[in-house]
């Protein structure tokens, strides 16, 4: 099915099913561990051996030696796999850099080495006997000193297409030196880690040439084909399966170092393979969202309206790599006439820098939407209405194209009524709680809507269920729910009268998880197959009437009523189809948008910061489950906590690496840092976007929250922090004397 | 983790002699923080003496007023003791302020105090820490430092003591009861308990090899009021930045720890007698000499601040 025209009224809109707030269909088995994830898998490969990935020692340079003569004699080792045995490997087209080190090192922590042994700790205990040699060599490890020499990179757009490395509108420079107030203030975000509850995961196994992984990952298809390209096998004769992820946030979009190496273990051993990645490694042997340096300029004039925009930012990654897309939103978020939008690329030796939750606008709004709330400041206005007056209907590139919908207002002012947001005084550090200093802030969130490809397989059995088919994955966001919720109203029946099957590369191939797209593209392809299993069911029922109803277990049209599990009775109907997009993207930006408000109280004494209450109102299009979108946004602001006040990477810029890899030194939020949080989702349906008239708010409900916290912090001290995370270092000089 | 033998101990001077004649030995308490450093090759003991069944498990008064705490007793049970919330409060605050609820079950009082640091480079054994590996050199010096020390430090090792149930000890003149092979027994002040690394950042404490802490003994209680503020990046499960344990009396007078800024709890007789004359001069004092890197001058600061933070909580108390 191709969606090319608006959507008109389809079964969806009947919303008996949809829009519910079903509990997860997968919740019980996750509560009573019987969700089998990818380490666990006994359930398939009974006496599976245990991997242990080695790291390499240095961030750049050669392997020089390698002794693994102690190591392979120690008890129960059964195979060490390093570049000398392990074949040819050819690099993933979504891989940077190799995910077996060797000769050449090409990042810290890169797989060096894989033991399998009889145990986790005889593996463990013989990797830690391997003796490599390094020969080091130089390498660029500082963003800062980097950017100097840092190249225009524009990044790629949504289709994969080239983005100019700059984007010019209007005159920006005339502009913003004839503007009457401008401010120009350069922001920094560090680099982060997904760190995800389960690490990289991958049982494999061999039956003849044939490979099955049984791993963690968001996109099966993309990995089936880098997983073949690697091995060198024919795509056909690889299987990915994985169920059940826990947690991935773009870190597990590609193909990983543990399943290549399970896969070449098993090869060697003749045995099923399982390896669980260390969490040391999972900071520096993995993808991580790169640090930036951005530098913002706007000019307005003294109505408040903005007359020049402009967003440059640097970023890093190893050669090859893509940069970090900041500037994306810059493009689409407020009116202007004049613009300038500019990316640059450094060369870093460090670890891959590459998708994290909303990569782009996340890193882009938590400078951009500080720099608002400077520029409001300036000019004297509340920083909500500052952004209500620069709202803008279309694209401000290409005026011509209109959002398909946009309610970034609403959500503003919805946001401020229910937050209380009129008790915030413009004049920072002047609300006092005890020893606190209560400050109020606000951001804009802006996040692309994407569409992708994704097919689906429907089947109706004898017993009336319902089984959908789909390479989907869900990472914890609820795709097990909303897919079934899908089915459920497109063949009308109930919920429990539908089986979900996902994430295996034996079914249709889906749009995957990532870029908030899953869920929309996702159950559009079922809803495509469910479009084709109705026409089978009605012509297998007889039904001459062009659309007969699909109620309550039932086919309907006129007087006649039979009963759906009657047209499964000679045998099971399938039909499978696939949903692409075309053409509507074009004429209309599709995005989704909303609103952060934010109570932060800053110890006068300690400077400590610490979030009391936060609110997101959220405009993306319809919402499949309110229950399982609202476990989204509060665990993506929760995420925003985390990157506002925390999460650094922080980089040795001697040795070149991450230095805190671990849960103890990468701090993320825990329960005591997360206060009160609500969500709010405008009543909203956008038929530009799809049969759903669903957009993602996965990702949504991470753009802005930093920011907000930040302009909270400044209007609860007066102090104005550039620099992420907002440790309390950074302010402590410049609070009230005690 | 290398292969160990392993043996429960029935008594403390059979414990102690098992350690004594077993060069590569170790006690075993609750091993939070041993098994895990075993497990990265941090630590690489090759025999264990299990002391869990030596009935060092009970809290009970000494005939001076104080307390007798066994070293097996863990944090939770010691930080819930009545008498230890009545009189010692500053010991149950810092003792709570740490780890987490699970943790606290299993940490023991001894195996407390011998916590280890948590620079980040001591826990990465590709990189050269002579705490770790003697002679290797120091990478945290001229690298991430914003958690590490900033007074007591030496050109060998910027390390922090990490814990917070010991800077409460510091504060309390708490002492450190020990057995030898032989049965001999010591005593040792808190103070003088942990060492500064100087030219020997490996070793931790003034323990001989062999010598098992029986219990850790509070003197009788000294009143007033007792406060412990911990200043961490979130505000739950890390290490302090900063932290302070403070006993001030209503005269004014009083004594005061800082934890997080020093390889060991860091406490002054000359600080502890600037206490009447507020913050500023307590930190002059304690932290005169302090050598802070650029990652981690800040906290000369906001050790004065949160020292101010403690004493006004008092006087509002």
């Amino acid at each position: 099915m191709k969606f090319d025209t608006p959507a008109g009224i389809n079964p969806i809109d009947r919303m008996a099913v949809v829009g519910k707030p079903h509990d997860r269909v997968d919740g019980a088995r996750k509560v009573t561990g019987t969700a089998p994830y990818a380490y666990e898998r006994h359930d398939v490969v009974p006496d599976a051996l245990y991997g242990f990935i080695l790291g390499a020692a240095i961030a750049k340079g050669r392997i020089t030696g390698i002794d693994t003569a102690h190591a392979q004699a120690m008890p129960g080792v059964r195979a060490i796999v390093t570049y000398q045995n392990a074949g040819k490997l050819t690099l993933g087209s979504k891989n940077t850099a190799k995910l077996l080190a060797g000769p050449e090192v090409e990042h810290y922590h890169q797989a060096v080495a894989l033991v399998v042994a009889d145990s986790f700790e005889k593996a463990r205990a013989a990797a830690a006997a391997i003796h490599v040699d390094y020969g080091r060599a130089a390498g660029h490890f500082d963003l800062a000193a980097a950017a100097k020499s840092a190249k225009s990179d524009g990044g790629e757009d949504e289709d994969g297409s080239k983005s100019p490395p700059i984007d010019r509108i209007g005159d920006f420079a005339g502009a913003f030196a004839a503007a009457p107030v401008t401010l120009d203030a350069t922001y920094t975000t560090p680099d982060e880690a997904h760190a995800m509850m389960e690490p990289f995961a991958t049982t494999a196994a061999w039956t003849g040439d044939a490979l099955t992984v049984w791993t963690a990952n968001q996109m099966i298809a993309w990995t089936r084909e880098d997983l073949a390209t690697t091995l060198g096998l024919p795509k056909d004769k690889v299987r990915v399966d994985s169920p059940f992820v826990g947690g991935g946030f773009g870190g597990k979009l590609f193909l990983r170092a543990d399943a290549v190496l399970a896969a070449l273990g098993a090869k060697a051993t003749g045995r099923p393979v399982k390896i669980a990645m260390q969490r040391p490694l999972m900071f520096n042997n993995s993808t991580h969202r790169p640090a930036t340096i951005q530098r913002i300029r706007l000019g307005a004039d003294r109505s408040g309206k903005l007359t020049a925009i402009a967003h440059e930012c640097t970023s890093g990654n190893l050669p090859g790599g893509s940069p970090e897309t900041a500037t994306d939103q810059t493009k689409l978020l407020y009116a202007a006439p004049n613009r300038l939008t500019a990316q640059h690329l450094a060369v870093l030796d460090l670890p891959e820098g590459n998708a994290m939750r909303a990569p782009g606008e996340a890193s882009g709004l938590m400078a951009l939407e500080i720099a608002m709330d400077e520029m409001a400041e300036k000019l004297g206005m509340d920083p909500v209405e500052f952004r209500i007056i620069n709202d803008t209907q279309v694209d401000p590139e290409k005026p011509e194209r209109p959002f398909s919908q946009r309610q970034l207002i609403k959500c503003l002012r919805d946001g401020a009524a229910t937050f209380g947001w009129s008790a915030r005084d413009a004049r920072p550090g002047r609300r006092r709680d005890g020893d606190h200093l209560i400050g109020l802030g606000v951001a804009s969130a802006f996040r692309n809507n994407i569409n992708f490809k994704s097919a689906a397989r429907v089947r109706l059995g004898r017993d009336g269920v319902v089984t959908v088919e789909t390479d989907m994955t869900d990472i914890g966001t609820g795709s097990y729910t909303i897919i079934a919720q899908t089915a459920a109203e497109m063949m009308g029946v109930g919920i429990d009268r539908v089986v979900v099957r996902l994430g295996d590369s034996d079914f249709p191939v889906s749009a995957g998880s990532g870029g908030q797209w899953g869920a929309n593209s996702s159950t559009s392809g079922v809803y495509a197959a469910c479009v084709k299993l109705r026409e089978a069911v009605a012509a297998r029922l007889g039904f001459n009437a062009p659309d007969p109803d699909f109620i309550d277990g039932h086919v309907r049209s006129g007087n006649r009523s039979v009963a759906l599990a009657d047209a499964a009775k000679d045998g099971d109907l399938v039909a499978e189809d696939t949903m692409s997009w075309s053409g509507l993207s074009r004429k209309y930006q599709q995005s989704t948008f909303g609103a952060h408000f934010v109570e932060v109280a800053v110890d006068a004494y300690t400077g400590e910061i610490r979030v009391r209450r936060m609110l997101a109102v959220c405009a993306a299009g319809r919402i499949l489950n309110p229950k399982t979108a609202r476990s989204q946004v509060i665990g993506a602001m929760t995420m925003g906590v985390g990157g506002a006040l925390m999460e650094e990477l922080v980089v040795d810029k001697r040795f070149g690496f991450f230095v805190n890899h671990d849960l103890a030194g990468y701090e993320v939020p825990v329960h005591a840092d997360i206060p009160h949080q609500e969500v709010v989702f405008l009543d909203e349906a956008d038929d530009k976007v799809s049969p759903m008239k669903a957009k993602g708010v996965g990702e949504l409900g991470l753009c802005g929250v930093g920011a907000a916290i930040a302009n909270a912090v400044y209007n609860a001290t007066g102090v104005r922090i550039r620099d992420y995370p907002l440790t309390l270092d950074k302010h402590l000089d410049w609070l009230p004397t005690v | 983790m290398r292969a160990f033998t392993y043996e429960r101990a029935t008594s403390a001077a059979g414990a102690a002699a098992a350690v004594a004649h077993h060069a590569g030995a170790k006690f075993l308490g609750g091993g939070t923080n041993l098994l895990d450093l075993m497990k990265l090759e941090i630590e690489t003991p090759t025999h264990l003496v299990d002391i869990q069944d030596l009935k060092l498990d009970q809290i009970e008064a000494t005939h001076d007023g104080g307390l007798r705490i066994g070293a097996f007793v863990s944090n939770t049970t010691l930080s819930a003791n009545p008498r230890v919330r009545r009189d010692y409060a500053v010991l149950t605050r810092a003792i709570q302020a740490g780890a987490s609820g699970q943790l606290r079950n299993k940490a023991t009082t001894a195996g407390n105090l011998l916590q280890r640091t948590r620079c980040p480079y001591f826990y990465d054994t590709n990189q050269p820490c002579n705490k770790r590996t003697p002679g290797s050199g120091c990478a945290a010096i001229g690298g991430y430092s914003r958690q590490l020390a900033v007074i007591g430090t030496s050109d060998t090792c910027i390390a922090t003591y990490p814990g917070d149930m010991a800077v409460a000890l510091r504060a309390l003149d708490a002492t450190v009861e020990t057995v030898d092979a032989t049965g001999a027994t010591r005593v040792i002040p808190i103070a003088d308990f942990h060492r500064l690394p100087g030219a020997t950042p490996e070793i931790d404490t003034v323990l001989n090899h062999g010598e098992l802490i029986t219990a850790v003994t509070l003197p009788k209680p000294v009143g007033g009021a007792h406060i412990y503020r911990k200043v961490r990046d979130r505000a739950s499960y890390a290490f302090a930045l900063v932290s302070v344990a403070a006993v001030v009396q209503p005269d004014g007078s009083g004594r005061v720890a800082f934890g997080g800024v020093a390889p060991k709890p860091w406490r002054s007789a000359a600080a502890d007698a600037a206490i009447p004359h507020g913050a500023a001069a307590v930190v002059e004092q304690a932290f005169a000499g302090a050598r802070p890197t650029h990652d981690n001058s800040f906290k000369l600061t906001l050790a004065k601040r949160t020292l101010a933070a403690a004493m006004a909580q008092v006087r509002t108390a």
